[in-house]
């Protein structure tokens, strides 16, 4: 089962995501990332149908690509977390998509900033957000020893605590994690968390 | 689980002398996770109007903005705000709308009219009014509630006296519920 987490800490922001890509009981991949770069300084992790989740999220990064084309100024996160539930509350009553999503953003006035987006698109501004099983420990982790304002080291502690709790718990937990952080800096690749590698190829 | 029970909500609406409370509760859950303790679900339209939006909080949302549209709209053309029953008639009108695909929200409306006469009334979710001249209620909590500010209620309370008996009532009452509770918001106009 897919497994999203993130958090705000102190002037960043982190989103966690397995790496499965599952079908009925096969695994097909332990290192799909499903965590997008929407534009420098936006990430958006999604679990959900597969089909759903690289469609929707590529059509957001595309749509909030051109906004900047024609604008000349990219989008706030605020803006595009909107932006996302518009275009899943419109799609509900229609074609809904099974997408659930976490958004996290930099903005220089404003800072890191982190959106709950629920596949029925509720949207919601918080600290901490979590889907799929993986939530029920890491939410809980979060709620024990999340603090505003960590550092990026307490806040990777955190966050393996969780994946640790998530790998332990879960029946069917996913071996392989990618963590994703935005800062002033940008959002970019922190680290991968492997408990499973893929053989090495035969040259 | 019903869909009206999907996020959990309590929302409750009571008159006073010359002025109104509308008080809501903070969660937002899905099912029986808790996801956030602070999310909004009474709305300022204008200064002496405000709606409270129960119920799945996706339609809510939806809703809230559509209202917003449509009043912001009625202020272009008449250079003025809405009368509270003017916009509790604009509300069950949207809302029947979609009658056979509705929103699954109940709002609860509550405002100033003319002469700062207070205004309150609720509706289901296909726009059938209920107008009240006490308390009106609506959210999963909404059982408790009705007991609750039945016996809390009296009539033409000062707003320091509403604002206790409306937080008393509502607190007491999601505490019994567990879908709605951690914490109160209360306006009081």
């Amino acid at each position: 089962m897919e497994c999203v987490f993130g958090m705000v800490g102190k002037e960043f922001a982190v989103v966690v995501a397995d790496s499965s890509a599952v079908h009925s009981i096969l695994v097909h991949k332990s290192n799909e990332d499903k965590i997008m770069l929407l534009d420098s300084h936006k990430l958006m992790g999604a679990s959900g149908e597969p089909g759903d989740r690289a469609q929707f999220t590529e059509y957001v990064q595309k749509n909030v690509a051109l906004y900047h084309f024609r604008n000349g100024i990219p989008l706030t996160t605020a803006a595009s977390a909107n932006f996302t539930r518009g275009e899943l509350a419109t799609a509900l009553r229609k074609n809904p998509y099974s997408v659930n999503i976490v958004l996290a953003g930099y903005d220089k006035g404003s800072g890191p900033s982190l959106y709950f987006i629920d596949y029925i698109a509720t949207l919601h501004k918080v600290d901490k957000a979590a889907f799929g099983y993986g939530s029920y420990f890491s939410l809980a982790m979060m709620d024990r020893h999340y603090r505003k304002d960590m550092s990026v080291e307490e806040a990777i502690e955190l966050v393996d605590k969780c994946i640790i709790e998530i790998r332990s718990r879960l029946v069917v937990a996913p071996p392989n994690f990618v963590i994703k952080i935005v800062d002033k800096d940008g959002a970019r690749e922190y680290a991968w968390r492997e408990s499973v590698k893929d053989a090495p190829s035969v040259a | 689980m019903s869909i009206f029970e999907y996020n959990g909500s309590a929302l409750v609406a009571m008159v006073g002398k010359n002025c109104f409370a509308i008080a809501s509760d903070r969660r937002l859950g899905v099912q029986l996770q808790t996801v956030a303790t602070d999310f909004q679900r009474i709305f300022k339209i204008h200064d002496k109007l405000f709606v409270g939006l129960a119920g799945l909080a996706t339609d809510a949302q939806t809703l809230y903005q559509r209202l917003v549209f449509r009043h912001k709209l009625y202020q272009l053309r008449e250079e003025r705000d809405m009368k509270p029953e003017t916009f509790a008639s604009l509300v069950s009108a949207i809302l029947y709308e979609k009658r056979f695909g509705p929103y699954f929200c109940q709002p609860v409306i509550a405002g100033l009219g003319d002469e700062d006469k207070p205004f309150i009334c609720t509706m289901d979710s296909i726009g059938a009014k209920e107008l009240a001249k006490d308390f009106v209620v609506a959210g999963t909590a909404s059982e408790s509630l009705y007991g609750a500010c039945e016996s809390m209620f009296k009539p033409d309370m000062e707003p320091e006296e509403l604002f206790e008996t409306i937080s008393q009532a509502l607190l007491s009452s999601v505490d019994r519920d567990c879908l709605s509770g951690w914490g109160g918001h209360v306006y009081v106009v």
